[in-house]
């Protein structure tokens, strides 16, 4: 926070503590994208396993990971979550306060039972969510997630953006790690928001 | 003079690479598994080192767990993942070709049932060499956790594997 800044908050007495988490956040230095002050990426809409309906939102006061993938994927997205549970288990007696979202692409085929049953596989804790073709879009839209079904054989796959991206406690994007990421420096980087 | 002789000599090519076939070349294929799924997950992948002692390449894999297998290769592209069927996959000579996570591997399609930890999962690789000739890998290769980390486990052991000629 800058001098002048503070002096006006200074000045406006009780209001500097509401203000704490609405202001400007200060730029982070991850080995991931600083994506601090963003215009995009603020907010999802979709389901969980048991029919409720999760936004960021619900997730304040906790470092929220979310991961878009799909779960026929042999490759990349259980790579992905597999280095969710090391980021985890990294983050010690921190763990609880990091929640890990699996956000489907492909809800034609990700029935909200699979979803459960795959995010349970790597964690108990871990979330999967879903919304129908035109809610997905709207999120991958939000979030800059790109995603397309490519036929192979009598079925498809996804192509599809391999980021995890990290919101605050507050509920404010603010890290993108890119998939080769190792999951020490992703903890590096997830510990600056838990300060 | 040459073109009567020709036929003789790609006869005794053909039976020379049968007999090479059979005889003399190998691939080794070592630590390979198979991602576990959970009930109702359609697809999943295999994973190997392979290491051919002639020039060679992996023309098709074959399983009766699913309804379909294909050699897949994974390319990353602007943080965009792509997964693409190829239709082969070269083995150099004395090189590991290793197929992991974040590069090639054998995917399953359309699996008829879940496949569990610790299941041994039959399947066939055919390999073709520089001369033309086929042969049949049979190997088994086990099931691990849908979240195995990317990392290669220190325990993995080199597999036991059966071929024959075709």
């Amino acid at each position: 926070m800058n001098q002048k800044r503070r002096l006006v908050l200074t000045g406006l007495g009780v209001l500097p503590l509401m203000l704490v988490g609405c202001g400007k956040e200060k730029p982070l230095v991850v080995h991931g994208k600083d994506l601090t002050g963003a215009n995009f990426g603020r907010d999802f809409n979709l389901q969980g396993p048991n029919g409720k309906h999760y936004t960021v939102n619900d997730f304040k006061g906790k470092v929220l990971m979310i991961f878009f993938g799909f779960t026929q994927c042999p490759d990349v997205c259980p790579t992905a979550l597999a280095r969710a549970v090391e980021i985890k288990e990294l983050l010690g007696k921190d763990a609880d306060k990091l929640q890990v979202v699996f956000i489907t692409i492909d809800p034609e085929r990700d029935t909200p039972e699979m979803l459960e049953a795959y995010t349970g596989a790597f964690d108990p804790s871990f979330l999967g969510l879903y919304g129908t073709l035109d809610e997905t879009q709207t999120v991958a839209k939000e979030f800059k997630i790109y995603y397309k079904k490519v036929p192979t054989g009598s079925s498809y796959t996804m192509d599809h953006s391999a980021l995890s991206y990290v919101f605050d406690t507050n509920g404010k994007l603010r890290i993108s790690l890119p998939h080769a990421q190792s999951a020490e420096d992703c903890v590096e980087d997830i510990r600056q928001l838990l300060l | 003079m040459k073109f009567s002789i020709k036929p003789i000599h790609s006869a005794l090519i053909i039976s020379a690479a049968l007999f090479s076939a059979s005889a003399n070349a190998a691939v080794t294929v070592e630590d390979a598994w198979v991602r576990a799924t959970v009930e109702g997950q359609q697809a999943t992948g295999a994973f190997m080192k392979l290491t051919s002692d002639t020039d060679g390449k992996l023309v098709k894999a074959k399983s009766d767990i699913s309804k379909s297998v294909e050699i897949h290769e994974m390319a990353m592209q602007d943080d965009i993942m792509k997964m693409r069927q190829i239709p082969n996959l070269d083995l150099p000579k004395g090189e590991v070709v290793e197929l992991k996570p974040g590069s090639y591997h054998i995917m399953f399609i359309d699996l008829h049932n879940q496949v569990k930890e610790n299941d041994e999962i039959a399947l066939q690789l055919v390999v073709e060499n520089n001369d033309g000739s086929k042969e049949t890998i049979d190997i088994k290769a086990p099931a691990k956790p849908l979240a195995k980390p990317a990392k290669g486990s220190m325990n993995d052991k080199p597999m036991q594997m059966k071929k024959h000629g075709q």
